[in-house]
């Protein structure tokens, strides 16, 4: 039995099983996705808006009503109608926004970069701060330390985002000025450079406008700060407990028996292992962003997708509230799935099982 | 001395190494249970918090010094900033803030209560019933949890307030269908465990049909770990619940619900900061009063958490 026959074999078993887990894969993505569809379009179905009114006005007399009724395939039974909403949903037809009369997609597409810039920075900021925050709070388990940045976390879990926002704004803008209000960036810049990426941060700073570039910092320092000590608090949680499952293990031993540092023990071997669930935790918390914008958007009145999804809800404009809904959904699932993903390519124990 | 020794007796008939009955042997293990749990410091001052909400939900009328929807004199009361008669200060309406805040006690109490009560039972439901049967039954119900997990909750939440209409029943259904998926995930996998264990097989032996092998067997296992979850979840509804209220879609003025008074007093922040901040703080405190107790909880009922 030569070794290229073992390869062989071994292939021969491993792709049928590798096509296995893709298809086993696509099929997930489908039922959820199908799931998110039909939760949406029960929703939309149970509102008490009549669509109809909602599209050619109240004052519209008679026929027309009956016209639209029927161009809205309102006539027609349920599962039809269905049929209907998911053709157009996958051909990226959302319907037209009753605000601003264009079609949702264009809306949501013109809001999303400013969501995901926010939701960039902040965590970048998490991660920066919360992975060395947790292993220091490990490395330092039960001291003063760990006890400090247990309550900082826990504080972060119980405060309410929108609340502390004000008083950001309160403190830091009003009181203080040392950083601007509310919004993405003052109405002067505004014109003064082509978005062409729409994240005014890397738009601004390839254009060389820099004092318009300052102006994009001063305006998402805050709100950035605050979604990054959300998620830091998270981050940090998770990394220490990870930390404290490495630190106990014997190759920690076994390389201090050997007379590594202890910095390289700590940095090195123990934070290297950790840091494979680690990815599942901040590409988590990084989908979980796009969420908790909803009401940090709100309050700083960042035009992002949360804000959107919020001005629409208060003006009872369905199709944008559900294709909003519908498309956090869908990238949730598309952040999880990458998550899987990410697990498995760095984690060779997984990849082996698999 | 009679109480004294009748103390000495209790916690020795508490604690003794062989209960005469089953009775005895589970106010034994409650009572260790929670002689752990007082050691627990954070734990402590998270359960005084909660049971401090309580009270005051309890004595709201006789807490509160004034009426709290029910404003004083608009031309002399306005925005009248802390001091002693008023102790929060008042808001725009000249409604007294400390008594709003002592009323919305109730609310929050209300809101949490209702969604545990609503939440609880469907993941159990759903979870148990999933992995007791196991097969295409489970595939089902938790392809079915999968797609409420795969929405963010408060987004979720907004969408279906928005289809029922704002008002604080439909934020606490909004909520309470956003919340038991999770717990319907731990429902499955504790019965998992418990499914094939042989006292399961003696009952089916014995002719119990599937319905009362899962009520009567199956439920009260999972039901321990799936309350602690409530417990640690129950700050994140009342965050929910008041970013809802702030956003005007839970409860609606001039209900005294913090997270709406919170958005009441938004307009006024730069130069009456009183009037928003006072229910954030109570806010605050009453989630980490539930985030602490859940902490505390988990140390001590599930030794392999994280310590």
């Amino acid at each position: 039995m030569s070794v290229a026959n073992a390869l062989a074999e071994g292939r021969s078993r491993a792709l049928p099983a590798f096509l296995g887990k893709t298809i086993r894969l696509l099929a997930t993505i489908a039922v959820t996705i199908f799931g998110l569809l039909v939760v949406t379009f029960l929703i939309g179905r149970v509102v008490p808006v009549d669509p109809v009114l909602a599209v050619v006005g109240d004052r519209a007399s008679q026929s027309t009503y009956d016209k639209a009724f029927v161009e809205l395939g309102l006539d027609r039974p349920l599962y039809v109608q269905f049929g209907l909403y998911v053709e157009k949903a996958v051909t990226g037809d959302f319907g037209q926004s009753m605000l601003t009369k264009k079609p949702i997609i264009d809306d949501i597409a013109r809001a999303f970069p400013a969501t995901l810039e926010l939701a960039t920075v902040a965590i970048l900021i998490g991660t920066l701060f919360g992975i060395p925050v947790g292993v220091w709070a490990a490395v330092r388990q039960g001291k003063l330390v760990d006890q400090v940045v247990r309550i900082v976390g826990l504080m972060g879990y119980s405060a309410p985002i929108f609340w502390l926002g004000l008083l950001g704004l309160l403190v830091f803008y009003a009181k203080w000025g040392i950083v601007a209000g509310p919004g993405r960036i003052d109405i002067s810049y505004e014109y003064g450079f082509t978005p062409t990426t729409g994240l005014f941060l890397i738009d601004t700073a390839m254009q060389g406008q820099w004092s318009a570039f300052r102006n994009v910092v001063s305006h998402i320092a805050l709100p950035a700060s605050l979604l990054g000590y959300f998620s830091m608090a998270y981050i940090a949680r998770m990394t220490r407990s990870f930390m404290l499952n490495e630190l106990a293990q014997e190759y920690v031993v076994t390389a201090r028996v050997k007379g590594v540092a202890e910095w390289r023990i700590i940095w090195v071997h123990a934070l290297r292992n950790a840091a494979v669930p680690l990815v599942t935790v901040v590409t988590l918390s990084y989908a979980s962003l796009l969420e908790g914008s909803v009401l940090t958007e709100t309050v700083f009145a960042w035009p992002g997708l949360g804000q959107y999804l919020t001005n629409s809800l208060q003006n009872a404009d369905m199709n944008a509230v559900l294709g909003g809904t519908l498309l956090i959904g869908i990238i949730f699932v598309g952040l999880n799935l990458l998550s899987d993903f990410l697990y498995t390519v760095l984690d060779p124990r997984v990849r082996r099982r698999a | 001395m009679s109480i004294g020794a009748s103390r000495q007796s209790l916690s020795e008939w508490l604690q003794t190494e062989q209960p005469a009955s089953r009775r005895q042997a589970r106010l034994g293990q409650a009572w260790r249970t929670w002689l752990l749990f007082t050691g627990n410091r954070l734990g402590m001052i998270g359960l005084a918090i909660v049971l401090l909400l309580v009270l005051v939900a309890i004595f709201a009328d006789v807490i509160a010094p004034y009426d709290p929807l029910l404003g004083g004199d608009l031309r002399t009361m306005r925005l009248l900033p802390p001091s002693m008669d008023h102790l929060m200060g008042t808001d725009d309406l000249a409604r007294d803030i400390f008594s709003r805040v002592v009323h919305g006690a109730r609310l929050t109490l209300m809101v949490v209560a209702l969604v545990a009560i609503i939440a609880t039972p469907i993941g159990l439901l759903v979870g148990t019933v999933s992995g007791y049967f196991g097969g295409w039954v489970d595939t089902v119900l938790m392809r079915i949890t999968d797609i409420f997990l795969a929405f963010p909750r408060l987004i979720l939440a907004l969408a279906f307030v928005a289809a029922l209409g704002p008002g604080i029943e439909n934020a606490i259904i909004a909520i309470a269908i956003t919340s038991w998926p999770p717990y319907a995930r731990l429902a499955r996998a504790e019965t998992l465990t418990i499914r094939n264990a042989d006292h399961i097989d003696a009952i089916r032996l014995q002719g119990a049909s599937s319905g009362r092998i899962i009520w009567g067997h199956v439920v009260p296992l999972c039901l321990s770990s799936v309350i602690i979850r409530v417990t640690l979840d129950m700050a994140g509804i009342i965050l929910t619940a008041a970013g809802l209220g702030f956003l005007g879609l839970g409860a609606q003025p001039p209900q005294p619900e913090w997270g709406a008074m919170i958005a009441g007093g938004r307009r006024f922040i730069i130069d009456y900061w009183w009037v928003a901040t006072m229910p954030g703080i109570a806010i605050f405190t009453v989630s980490l009063g539930f985030n602490l107790l859940g902490d505390g909880l988990r140390d001590v009922l599930d030794p392999k958490a994280e310590k």
